[in-house]
């Protein structure tokens, strides 16, 4: 048989010399090293700051002011949670938790209405025709040119008619009409990018306009609207201008004003206790960011497309 | 009762570009119409339009025996297979085919029977608890199949299905969408078919009729044999068949009491069926065509003596593609270049000739087509004899 010759021949020549193989190997694990090193102190130094803000919000006020160095000087402090109590309890007659809860009295209702706004007008860009459709996708462009603080005082003076200062509808109304132009433009560019087959075959499959949206379109969405609700989360949730001029009962305070209030109390102020509060003010959005994360990877197109 | 019929069906997109222009055409019940034609010929425009997902701008589409030009989609009892499968992403195998049953409001029972009645047929149960994206290929075009076969529609319509597959997949799935075909006409359930690919061998083996586009306009509408033998035109007659037809420009000439075509410095014999259609362009240039089968050396055309005067010329060799059976040889003839496929057993001097050698070849001049110069109409096509 021809093939037992070629078999026999394979093992006597030596394979192309093994000790350049291992020169090989040794050298990528060296340069697969160095760049570890360097990414991860680099990452390091960007992470500091943070790192540093935790072990803060253990010292006394004498030592944040004095040292760089983010752990405190006696470790036994770490066990101290006092600052986080107190932090939580505020000078004010009310705790965190009534801010919080008034942060998510905003925040929720702003993102369901966000998508719900964001993905009728995006599909309606994205997938109908109409006259006067480009000019309107320009004018929706352009004003994602405009600098935010313009809208300010004609809105407040619209909302002040409308009598709804000093509630949360301001900082709510405006995204159930799409107002949010970057995340309507994010899901128009991901519409566009899903082919149209699979509307059409549920259109054959006897889908109107709206179950096409919801049992297709939305569902196809996904990855995009799970990137809009997460930043409209956070930066919801980090809003200060926004609470700032329509809230103005300390009862209404969402967060991110009463953290500010807490630093304005005139007198001795306990950093430690602003700086365990502000951790604390970080959580929500880092969990909902890391449940996020995973959708991210999942990624956009998973259809029915391969070869 | 499903057949379809176009009346001067006309497609003008909102940009103003006609697609279309005033096709008429019947697909009987129960029969599998293949559309063919190049890239760009307008096959899925008219498909989308008898699946109602485009517009109608002229004419009349009947379904059976209702006008359906303005009936929804899934009022038009039609299912279709689009060309990446369009399977819902989200949705299991199962919910992918039972989708617009649901829909339709069908009690889950039925739904039940029917999509398992289909995954049998396809022999793919054991991927109905499956996403989209856990399939291969071939499985996937399976699924949208099943996913129209569980609708059981009057019309069953395919936008190249068949051309996201790998060849050998491409083959088995051919055979398979055919005998689906006659499996489900048996039994007597509605099976017209209309399908659309523009590989002409798809089109031949899988088309019981076959409708030949071009440009928006129908060319010609027939059986795959009577096609191949009798081409309307140029057109037809290059698009179908591989390799294409030698498609040359010649001159009628007369000869020997007959007639003959001259291409450069060599005189081809005309068989005398020819005589009546082309006795009064004696002198004018036409198009002379013939099929790379047809040309042969002397001792394999032997047994085509019967289609008439065999014509044996000497030839230029250029180049040879060995395909196993046959050999493909190219070769100059009065300044053209010619194309022949010759059994592998009788390719004698060809296996051996060098570039630029004479070669002897023998062109069975019966089975010849001659084309009008300008409207690339065959003139022939009558005295073409049937295989
Ligand atoms: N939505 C559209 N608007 C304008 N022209 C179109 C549109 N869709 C297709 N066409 C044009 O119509 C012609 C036929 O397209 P199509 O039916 O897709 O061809 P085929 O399926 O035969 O390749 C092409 O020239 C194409 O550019
Ligand atoms: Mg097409």
């Amino acid at each position: 048989m021809s093939s037992s010759k070629t078999m026999g021949a394979r093992p006597r020549r030596r394979l192309p010399s093994s000790a350049e193989v291992l020169r090989t190997q040794r050298r990528e694990r060296i340069s697969l090293a160095l760049r570890y090193i360097i990414l991860s102190g680099v990452g390091l130094l960007m992470l500091y700051p943070l790192f540093w803000l935790l072990g803060a919000s253990f010292k006394s006020n004498q030592e944040i002011f004095t040292t760089i160095w983010f752990l405190p000087k006696d470790l036994t402090q770490l066990l101290d949670f006092s600052a986080y109590y107190n932090g939580w309890m505020t000078r004010t007659e009310f705790t965190f938790a009534t801010y919080f809860l008034n942060s998510f009295l905003i925040v929720v209702p702003r993102v369901i209405v966000t998508l719900i706004s964001c993905t009728l007008v995006a599909y309606s860009f994205a997938r109908f025709e109409y006259p006067g459709k480009k000019f309107l996708f320009s004018i929706m462009i352009g004003t994602m040119l405009l600098p935010p603080i313009v809208l300010r005082v004609p809105q407040y003076l619209m909302f002040k008619e409308l009598g709804m200062i000093d509630t949360y509808w301001p900082l709510i109304l405006p995204s159930a009409f799409a107002i949010d132009t970057f995340f309507t433009f994010l899901v128009v560019q991901f519409l566009r990018g899903i082919p149209r087959d699979m509307e059409e075959a549920a259109i054959i499959d006897g889908c109107n306009a709206l179950q096409l949206l919801w049992h297709i379109v939305v569902p196809l969405l996904k990855p995009a609207l799970i990137s809009v609700a997460l930043f409209q989360f956070i930066w919801t949730m980090n809003d200060f201008i926004g609470p700032l001029i329509y809230i103005s009962t300390v009862e209404k305070y969402p967060v991110s004003l009463a953290l500010k209030m807490s630093m304005d109390v005139s007198g001795e102020v306990d950093w430690a206790n602003i700086i365990a509060i502000s951790i604390v003010a970080l959580l929500p959005s880092l969990t909902v960011f890391f449940l996020a994360q995973r959708y991210f990877i999942e990624g956009a197109t998973s259809s029915g497309i391969k070869g | 009762m499903a057949s379809v019929n176009l009346e001067k069906i006309v497609k003008t997109y909102p940009n103003g570009f006609e697609a279309v222009h005033g096709v008429d055409l019947e697909v009987r019940d129960g029969e599998f119409m293949v559309f063919v034609g190049p890239s760009g010929c307008s096959k899925s425009t008219i498909l989308r339009m008898i699946a109602g997902l485009e517009s109608i701008s002229g004419g009349e589409l009947k379904i059976g025996n209702t006008v359906v030009n303005n009936l929804r989609a899934k009022e038009r009892g039609i299912a279709m297979v689009f060309q990446n499968y369009a399977l819902y992403p989200h949705m299991k195998v199962y919910d992918n085919m039972a989708f617009g049953l649901k829909l339709a409001g069908l009690p889950k029972q039925e739904i039940h029977e029917r999509v398992t009645q289909a995954a049998q047929m396809l022999e793919m149960e054991h991927l109905l608890d499956r996403l989209p994206r856990q399939l291969s290929g071939g499985q996937a075009q399976r699924v949208a199949v099943g996913r129209c076969i569980v609708k059981r529609p009057e019309v069953f319509l395919f936008d190249e299905p068949l051309s996201n597959l790998d060849a050998k997949l491409r083959a088995s799935m051919r055979v398979r969408l055919t005998e689906l075909h006659r499996e489900l006409r048996e039994r007597g359930e509605p099976s017209t078919a209309i399908y659309v690919t523009h590989d002409q061998v798809e089109a031949m083996t899988m088309g019981e009729r076959i409708c030949v586009l071009k440009d928006g306009t129908i060319q010609q509408v027939d059986s795959p044999t009577t096609l191949y033998d009798r081409p309307v035109n140029a057109f037809v007659a290059g698009f179908i068949g591989s390799p294409e037809m030698n498609i040359r420009n010649a001159t009628v000439v007369a000869h020997d009491g007959g007639l003959g075509v001259e291409l450069g410095d060599t005189l081809l014999p005309l068989p005398a069926s020819f005589a009546d259609v082309l006795s009064n362009r004696v002198g004018q240039k036409v198009q002379f065509g013939i099929r790379p089968e047809h040309i042969g050396t002397p001792q394999s055309v032997l047994g085509a003596a019967q289609h008439g005067n065999l014509a044996t010329v000497k030839g230029t060799f250029r180049l040879r593609e060995h395909m196993g059976n046959e050999v493909y040889t190219y070769f100059e003839l009065g300044g053209h270049e010619f194309a022949a496929r010759i059994p592998t057993d009788f390719a004698g001097e060809i296996d051996r000739a060098e570039r630029g050698q004479p070669i002897e070849l023998s062109f069975i001049m019966g089975k010849a087509h001659i084309f009008d110069l300008d409207t690339g109409l065959n003139l022939t096509v009558a005295a073409n004899p049937l295989s």
